[in-house]
């Protein structure tokens, strides 16, 4: 490990904000934070109070974001919720390079270090974590550009315009591919795959006879009349388009401002999913850093008691909320443990001895390599998926629930391991988002818009269905139909304007 | 201070209100928080408004949960969901929304300064309000959370805490108690007259928008009062004392004097109540047709003379009906133009009840 060095290299670059006594202890906590491994982007600390605090988290972390009615919503409800009380924001980090993060004023010294502890941490796992790797890291600045671009279009076009077309695209921003970073979908132009369909000739029975029988003029024709009937034939898009946002950049009739900001949603859209790709790893991973950086090296003994009462606080599950800092942290801990002492494997899970299985511990002492290899490769979805384990359910004592008609209430449902699981990853897939397509952007040779859900279960909820036509009517500007399917049976429900209606497929 | 927040706030809040992009207004949703107040709950409103997406329906919610229970056991979802929904059975809650609460949106949102009472009246020790920690004080005032963990603290700094025998012992400079603080409330008493013209030319539509008014003018000055009497007069050719039903839904007809009714407040005022003391609040609210100038003249002069110096303001709300004139605005318009304490508007329509309760209310008095 590189000691000291690391420490005051490049760590004043751009402090200018923390009073002395932070930033003290700020670089004590980085220095340790370095110690263990972490590598992470400069980390500008900026010390607000808690309208400011609040400010900053209704526009999602950045401080010039476009002006918007939804971000004065978001600060409503926190400036309410703070003056009365019930919640308190705590930290904030921003994905950034440098990366940004907001201590609150009124803090005591010991929150400010688990904070610190606890956004180095986050820092660190944006800058290593695989889905993070597309992401924009001068994304501060082109918040603010994004900024800049929208406040020219409302000087030209007024605000009520630009906001309602703001709002459309809003309504269609969870249709993108979340998957697109790691997969190339789009095949190369030109290609043209699958066989050219031949012309059929007459017969001829002489070979000579066949340029009479078949004059090749003749057959040039037929083969192009034939080409363009395959071509008119094709599906567009060819292939079932995830990218819905992508799609309709790309096609529908906007005026040049709308398609920026269109395209200026889509990318934000992109920049914060993975947040939600990775909450609870990328919690679970800030929560055991900043529990063992406090209690390993920065705590005093005065603190303890404070540090305890707060880093509860934080992990505290009730019922039916799952709390991801705790999940995450648990499992984080799970596998260095397994890592540890060797309990994964072949020879592990067909071991039938439980005192053998209990006491199992061939100190391999890989845990930490482990986790670190994790935080870069996995998301959520891998995360539940491969280290979810029956002895952790029972553990932590995890149930599923469910609504039971009869009684009208919430009931649990199940402590089998299997439907635990499948529950998580249920709720997880697609980041809990429905699964949607543009499968025909020429439906039923109009020009209307045929997308469709990929139904997994679950209805999707009716009445925001079809509000949320109308709103990508105003963008194709042409009739628009999702097929999906109600209590089982399939349905086109179909906008045209203010109008929806429903058919059967 | 400014912030950038607050134009969004704004817009936000127009938007919430109906004042633009109505298209909106079929999107929100009144979300609460649940907040605590002593030992009851109360809710805290916090209107949204939900963009709509492709989301899944609400039927087959279920998740994973933690904790202790078997299979068939009730559990109660939503637990400090600050978007908790409005479908039955997602949370308990007590609701208190209070006449304090709607007088504060109100007032914020017509900008209503507080009503500065005339005169300091008696002090009234009201309330005691724990603030503080303390180091003394009666045992049944001690903060046992804060007194076990500065133990703790105390243990541990010292070496004395064996976590294998976690006992904690409070020592006396352990200890810890709350303090309290008495909170003065200043209190002074409030007259509402309302008095209403119900001769024929007043139709059912000029009584509502009166009805109306006199809610909002209401719960505004109750919320500034501690005590408050509320009186109703109604008139025609004469006026009577009713209650407040019968203010609310009589219909006469007949003629109008409005000095009939001038002098039966003045007589309630007089029997029952010490100027001195009370803050008295005269409403008038008419279509504006009296019957004759000779009586018009009659109520100036005991505008002028006795009714003005003993009320806060005297407010005189003239709604518009196919009958009337209007004449008895102009003539007190142009009789007490510059006095502050007499103020009048006109009510046209139910949109104007913001105005009109904007101007009677607006000066602070």
């Amino acid at each position: 490990m590189k000691k000291q060095s690391s420490n005051k290299s490049r760590s004043s670059k751009y402090q200018t904000h923390l009073p002395a006594d932070l930033e003290k202890v700020r670089k004590r906590i980085e220095g340790y934070a370095k110690d263990f491994g972490l590598d992470f982007f400069d980390v500008i600390y900026e010390v607000l109070d808690w309208n400011q605090i609040n400010e900053v988290a209704s526009y999602g972390g950045f401080p010039n974001r476009y002006p918007h009615w939804r971000f004065g919503m978001e600060y409503e409800q926190l400036a309410k919720s703070y003056s009365y009380g019930l919640s308190k924001i705590y930290e904030m980090v921003i994905n950034n390079d440098p990366c940004f993060a907001y201590l609150l004023y009124s803090n005591s010294m010991v929150d400010q270090k688990l904070v610190m502890a606890h956004v180095y941490a986050h820092c660190d796992f944006f800058k290593n974590n695989l889905y993070f790797a597309h992401t924009n890291r001068k994304m501060m600045d082109e918040m603010a550009n994004h900024k800049t671009r929208i406040m020219r279009y409302i000087d030209e076009h007024g605000q009520d315009k630009v906001e309602s077309f703001i709002d459309s695209c809003l309504a269609i921003e969870n249709l993108i591919d979340y998957h697109a970073p790691a997969i190339k979908r789009t095949r190369a132009p030109g290609g043209d795959i699958g066989a050219r369909r031949p012309v059929r000739k007459l017969r001829a029975d002489r070979q000579y006879m066949d340029k009479y029988i078949n004059p090749s003029k003749f057959m040039d024709e037929q083969q192009e009349q034939i080409d363009k009937e395959v071509q008119m034939e094709k599906q567009f898009p060819e292939h079932p388009q995830k990218d819905v946002l992508l799609f309709l950049l790309e096609y529908s009739p906007l005026d040049n401002w709308e398609r920026d900001i269109l395209s200026i949603i889509r990318e934000e859209a992109y920049y914060f999913a993975p947040q939600g790709q990775t909450k609870i790893m990328n919690e679970g991973w800030a929560s055991y850093w900043h529990s063992k950086i406090m209690t390993q090296k920065v705590l005093t003994d005065a603190e303890i008691i404070d540090y305890a009462d707060h880093h509860s606080g934080t992990v505290a599950m009730g019922p039916t909320r799952i709390n991801p800092y705790k999940i995450g942290l648990e499992l984080m801990r799970d596998i260095e443990e397994r890592w540890n002492t060797g309990r994964f494997g072949k020879e592990y899970d067909e071991c039938d001895n439980m005192v053998e299985k209990a006491h199992w511990d061939k100190k391999l002492g890989l845990g930490r390599e482990k986790i670190f290899e994790i935080r870069r490769l996995y998301n959520d979805i891998m995360f539940i998926d491969e280290f979810l384990t029956p002895e952790f359910c029972a553990k932590h004592n995890l149930f599923i629930y469910a609504y039971n008609v009869s009684s009208e209430q919430y009931e649990v449902a199940s402590r089998e391991f299997e439907k635990i699981k499948k529950q998580f990853l249920f709720q997880l897939t697609n980041f809990g988002q429905p699964i949607i397509n543009v499968v025909d952007g020429n439906f039923r040779n109009r020009g209307e818009l045929l997308i469709k859900h990929t139904h997994e279960g679950v209805d999707l909820k009716y009445s925001y269905a079809c509000e949320t036509l109308k709103m990508l009517y105003q963008i194709w500007r042409r009739p628009v139909t999702i097929e999906t399917m109600y209590d089982g049976v399939p349905k086109y429900i179909h906008c045209e304007g203010e109008e929806v209606k429903e058919e059967r497929v | 201070m400014a912030q950038k927040i607050d134009q969004d706030v704004g817009r936000f809040k127009q938007i919430i209100r109906g004042r633009v992009k109505k298209e909106l207004r079929k999107f929100i949703s009144s979300g609460e928080l649940i907040g605590k107040k002593g030992k009851d709950l109360v809710s805290i409103p916090i209107p949204r408004i939900d963009i709509p997406h492709f989301v899944y329906g609400d039927r087959e919610k279920g998740g994973v949960g933690k904790g202790d229970g078997d299979v068939g056991n009730g559990v109660q979802p939503g637990e400090g969901d600050a978007q908790a929904g409005n479908a039955p059975g997602e949370h308990i809650l007590e609701v208190d929304i209070t006449f304090e609460e709607l007088a504060e949106l109100l007032g914020e949102e017509l900008e209503l300064p507080r009503i500065e009472p005339k005169g300091v009246k008696d002090l009234d020790t009201k309330n005691i309000k724990y603030t503080g920690m303390s180091s003394a004080g009666p045992e049944s005032l001690r903060h046992f959370k804060r007194t076990y963990r500065k133990a703790l603290r105390r243990q541990i700094i010292s070496g004395t805490y064996d976590p294998k025998c976690p006992v904690i012992i409070p020592i006396h400079e352990d200890r810890v108690y709350r303090t309290w603080k008495e909170i003065k409330d200043p209190k002074s008493r409030a007259l509402i007259v309302y008095m209403m013209d119900v001769s024929g030319s007043m139709g059912d539509e000029q009584k509502e928008i009166v009805r109306l008014e006199c809610f909002w003018i209401d719960t505004w000055i109750r919320s500034q009062y501690e005590g408050l009497d509320v009186k109703y007069i109604i008139h025609d050719a004469v006026a009577r004392e009713v209650d407040k039903d019968t203010f609310f839904h009589t219909r006469e007809s007949g003629g109008t004097i409005i000095s009939s009714a001038y002098k039966l407040f003045l007589k309630i005022v007089e029997e029952n109540y010490d100027v001195s003391e009370w803050n008295i609040y005269p409403f008038h609210f008419s279509d504006g047709d009296n019957w004759s100038g000779n009586d018009t003249e009659e109520c100036l002069k005991l505008l002028k003379t006795d009714i003005l110096p003993i009320s806060n303001v005297f407010c005189y709300g003239q709604v518009e009906s196919e009958y009337g004139s209007g004449q008895f605005l102009k003539d007190l318009e142009e009789r007490f133009k510059d006095d502050e304490l007499l103020l009048t508007s006109k009510i046209p329509n139910r949109d104007e009840i913001v105005n009109s309760i904007k101007t009677f209310l607006g000066k602070g008095k």
